[in-house]
């Protein structure tokens, strides 16, 4: 087998040198019937090459993003990716590390840590970010404890504008923890009255922007009504390009920022892997989630990086944790600042612009069709399409034309009468062909005008 | 020796010592600054065309000021990105024997087959007609690990070992509070010497621990699990084989014992790479179990992730698996993604680790059955060879026995010589290798687990086991320098920990004049 380099020899000297007979002798303490006698029912080894047809002949059956127009977001964003990351992030000397536990031998890990906390944290305008989260998701849950250990409260307030997984997420979690958690209606127009809901309980307010339908939203008035009430506005992103071009959050009053970073050197990976960003105020960090690394000195009096304040974590205070989160999303962290330092605020700046410009010309184009109707005022690259008929069977009959034409509403948010709605983003990758021919193919399913 | 050119073709004496540079550089070994100390502001390492001019949709939010982010070009970003690499160890530069991370081998095929446009280039919320190949893929990932663990369902969703934890006990939440005791059992059983992530993921999700002790033999008794038991007991977490490096024997009246009292069994999955295709955990008694494909199914650590810890349940938790989940429709497969299910929820936004179920799906389909076998043989064949060669100079906890997957040691041989446990993995790194799991697990003072797993061929063991012995014999003759002050030769000494917790510097912040030569005094 390939990738074992004992042989029958070695098997053989080894166990004599260890002093039994067969291998079997080294499992004693498995209850002896219990031990498999017979092999497990699976398939025989394949060769490198019967694993690449097997598994590309499963890929074959997927439509990639990349074969035709592609229109669809809502919490993963299909950008285009400079070829050295991939390459930089495949170096062994990443791949193969393991958590920077011996930061001796891991400067290189640490450093770029340390580059992609400094990042996070002025992409969002806060003081201090963390080494990573899972993904948006499970950071927007995770901001939600951490309020709540910083409130001494447990409720929160979601918005109806946050993405419906990410609200799920925090719905699970808060009923497991026997936490409240008080979510708000589908806000299509972000026009909900969210300040309302606010008491004397109430911990933390979970705000997106651009929200789930595309709305840029005010946090300013949310953050001043939570601060007047004792409580923490958390603000949540999905599309990580939009913070090159839109007020951060930080600069609204936020207290808590995360949002999902796949949009910066990640590929979208039918879902995952992903890396949740999180940052926040300096007078929080010792409540924050996950790791940090931090700068300091080695014994000759250099710079150098370690992994700080874990007497926050799981492993040192166990049940008194500030979260379980062990590995987090290293890699996908490194591609983000591998890509970010090749963008650098200006181009992060001219994508963010390339992103609305190409949204604002869909939008356009849309308006001139009498079938469908853009709902947003503002949007950043992402707007939500009311459409004659049902939106999930325009995006099948789309798909049947080789579109790939955003995300019903009604896939998110069954049940809820938003049958004909549909969020189309667009991003750098979409061409103007492109947008002519899924505004044509609209034009030819939902009725000619 | 001179060649007729008059190039010195010999070296002029044996050098040695240490000789200052000027850049702080030593020849492979480069000095590398931050990105914001070399970058600009108004660079980019990217082109773009001009974009459209558009009547803006931003309303009142268009961003004002810098951010104070630069940019590097290509060629920039390259050096430094390679320079930073430099200074990580890897498990393709060397042996890594962290005890409980299952440092093995990671195949580049997994790379490959996780790149193509089917699997990487696909959107998780496009038609599911459109992604046939990939639930698909998930569904014999399924198969795969039902199978090698003796399991009736999977939920593939979590998005580490944690994550997987997590999702396994909101499962037997939700299965006791079907049953209408949520309110009375409120404890989960966890071992003094299980991982940190068992308490905390308890502790998370509204449980109280409860603490059972080991036998001086470092495994759990079934007594003394009876013993903590009663009507209030949620469920155990149990390590199997445990973090001591040993399979739990009594583990099936273990099993029995807590069904009995109406709990449920977690097994902590984190050391499954000992007995993939030896036994199987369902067939243990185990309700539930993550399984972390980073480690068990060499899907590449990355320096911290990202992983994958789809979690295995028993035909009692199966119902409550969260969504989505996969299941075969009139059409194809189908994504069950919302209500309408005994689902506890949901763990996170779309459908897990796809990348990741590409390459454990790859690794396994390369073994194949056999082959996963073999593996889990050689990685507990080389943990005990390692534990053989060194049983004479370094002390066993728990005596000198067999052990699973990894060998564990304390610090008892060490008293009297002034070398601690954190010197000896010091100096380790001195000698090429990356330290052992130092310190863990907690129940063993100074503990040293060595995991060498089944990727190591019998030269690069034996070098180990010789390397290590040197130290050892080092270290109890006397010959303290050779630790204290480790590592010399690496790209740091020692880090001032301390000094880093105090006063935490979390971020690069601009240099402001005046304050640099107040901070120097």
């Amino acid at each position: 087998m390939r990738y074992l380099p004992l042989t029958d020899q070695d098997r053989s000297d080894m166990l004599a040198r260890v002093g039994v007979s067969h291998i079997d002798a080294l499992f004693a303490d498995v209850p002896a019937d219990k031990l498999l006698k017979a092999r497990v029912d699976l398939p025989a080894r394949k060769t490198e090459l019967e694993v690449s047809r097997y598994l590309g002949a499963l890929a074959a059956k997927n439509k990639a993003a990349s074969s035709g127009p592609f229109f669809v977001g809502c919490g993963a964003y299909k950008h285009h990716v400079p070829a050295s990351v991939d390459h930089l992030i495949q170096r062994s000397e990443f791949l193969t590390s393991y958590t920077p536990y011996q930061p001796e031998v891991t400067q290189g890990t640490l450093q770029y840590l340390f580059e992609f906390q400094t990042q996070v944290a002025a992409l969002t305008g806060m003081d201090v970010a963390n080494a990573s989260m899972y993904d948006g998701s499970t950071a927007t849950a995770e901001a939600v404890l951490m309020a709540h250990r910083v409130t001494r409260r447990r409720k929160a307030i979601v918005s109806g504008g946050v993405h419906p997984h990410y609200v799920d997420v925090v719905r699970t979690m808060s009923h497991m923890a026997n936490d409240g958690v008080d979510v708000l209606g589908p806000d299509l127009h972000a026009s909900e009255d969210i300040i309302a809901h606010i008491d004397a309980q109430t911990s933390c307010v979970v705000v997106q922007s651009p929200d789930v339908f595309g709305n840029l939203r005010d946090l300013t008035p949310i953050a001043e009504a939570c601060h007047k009430n004792g409580a923490l506005l958390i603000a949540v992103f999905t599309e990580a390009v939009a913070l090159g071009l839109v007020t951060p959050p930080g600069d609204m009053g936020a207290d808590i920022v995360v949002g999902e970073g796949q949009s910066i050197g990640n590929a979208l990976n039918f879902g995952g892997p992903y890396v949740g960003l999180f940052a926040t105020r300096q007078k929080y960090v010792r409540q924050m989630p996950g790791r940090l690394c931090g700068e300091t000195v080695d014994a000759q009096g250099r710079r150098g990086f370690v992994l700080t304040l874990s007497t926050r974590e799981q492993h040192i205070r166990r049940e008194k944790a500030t979260s379980n989160i062990c590995t987090n999303s290293g890699l996908c962290a490194l591609a983000f600042t591998i890509h970010m330092t090749l963008l650098g605020e200006a181009g992060l700046k001219k994508l963010a612009q390339i992103n609305h410009a190409n949204a604002v010309q869909l939008a356009d184009l849309l308006g001139a069709v009498t079938s469908v109707e853009v709902i947003n005022t503002t949007f950043f690259n992402e707007f939500t399409l009311r459409v004659k008929g049902n939106a999930a069977q325009v995006v099948e009959q789309l798909a049947a034309r080789g579109i790939l034409g955003g995300v019903p509403v009604s896939r998110l948010l069954p049940g809820k009468g938003l049958d004909d709605l549909l969020i189309l983003a667009s991003t750098e990758v979409n061409t103007s062909d492109d947008r002519h021919q899924l505004v044509q193919a609209l034009r030819d399913i939902c009725g000619a005008a | 020796m001179m060649n007729k050119e008059g190039r010195p073709t010999t070296p002029k004496a044996e050098t040695s010592g240490e000789h200052q540079t000027f850049t702080g550089n030593r020849a492979l070994q480069m000095e590398e600054p931050l990105i914001f100390e070399t970058g600009r502001l108004d660079v980019s390492g990217v082109d773009f065309e001009e974009p459209a001019p558009v009547a803006s949709r931003l309303g009142s939010f268009a961003r004002k000021g810098s951010m104070g982010l630069p940019g590097l070009t290509e060629p920039e970003v390259m050096r430094h990105y390679v320079r930073l690499s430099q200074k990580n160890y890897a498990i393709d530069a060397g042996l890594y024997p962290l005890g409980s991370c299952t440092m093995k081998h990671n195949p580049r095929l997994n790379e490959a087959m996780a790149r193509l446009p089917g699997f990487a280039d696909v959107h998780p919320l496009q038609p599911v007609s459109t992604v046939q190949g990939a639930l698909e893929l998930m569904q014999d990932l399924s198969r795969w690990l039902m199978e090698l663990t003796g399991t009736k369902a999977v939920a593939l969703s979590p998005k580490a070992g944690a994550h997987g934890e997590m999702c396994g006990m909101m499962a037997i939440r939700a299965a006791i509070e079907a049953r209408g005791e949520g309110a009375q059992r409120t404890v989960v059983i966890v071992p003094e010497s299980a991982h940190g992530t068992n308490p905390a993921t308890a502790a998370l999700i509204g449980f109280s621990v409860r603490a059972v002790p080991a036998r001086e033999d470092g495994t759990v008794s079934v007594e003394a699990v009876k013993a903590v038991l009663g009507p209030d007991v949620a469920a155990i977490m149990l390590t199997n084989p445990n973090t001591c490096g040993l399979f739990e024997p009594e583990v099936v009246e273990i099993a029995a014992a807590v069904h009995e009292a109406g709990a449920y069994f977690y097994c902590d999955g984190a050391n499954f790479n000992a007995i993939v295709g030896k036994v199987r955990p369902g067939d243990l008694g185990i309700d539930a179990m993550h399984i972390n494909l980073h480690k068990t199914f060499s899907t590449p650590h990355g320096g911290g992730g990202p992983g994958s810890g789809p979690v295995v349940l028993s035909e009692r938790l199966a119902a409550f698996a969260p969504v989505p989940f996969i299941r075969a429709g009139k059409t194809g497969l189908e994504l069950v993604e919302g209500e309408g299910t005994q689902a506890f929820g949901r763990m996170c936004a779309f459908h897990g680790q796809m990348g990741m179920f590409v390459r454990a799906l790859s690794y396994m389909l390369s073994h194949g059955a056999e082959g996963l076998r073999q593996a889990s043989e050689d990685a507990v064949l080389n943990a005990n060879y390692v534990r053989v060669g060194l049983a004479d100079l370094m002390s066993q906890p728990f005596g000198n026995k067999p052990c699973m997957h990894e060998a564990l040691f304390d610090d008892e041989w060490l008293k009297g010589t002034g070398v601690t446990t954190l010197d000896f993995a010091k100096a380790m790194i001195d000698e090429g290798y990356h330290p052992m799991t130092m310190y863990f697990p907690l129940v063993v003072h100074g503990a040293m687990l060595i995991e060498p797993t089944e990727s190591e061929s019998r030269a690069s063991l034996d070098l180990f086991v010789a390397t290590l012995r040197d130290l050892a014999q080092a270290a109890l003759r006397g010959d303290a320098d050779r630790f204290t002050g480790a590592p010399y030769h690496a790209p740091r000494n020692r880090l001032d920990e301390t000094r880093a917790a105090r006063n935490p510097v979390l971020r690069w912040t601009p240099p402001v004049a005046g304050v640099e030569a107040q901070a120097a005094e």
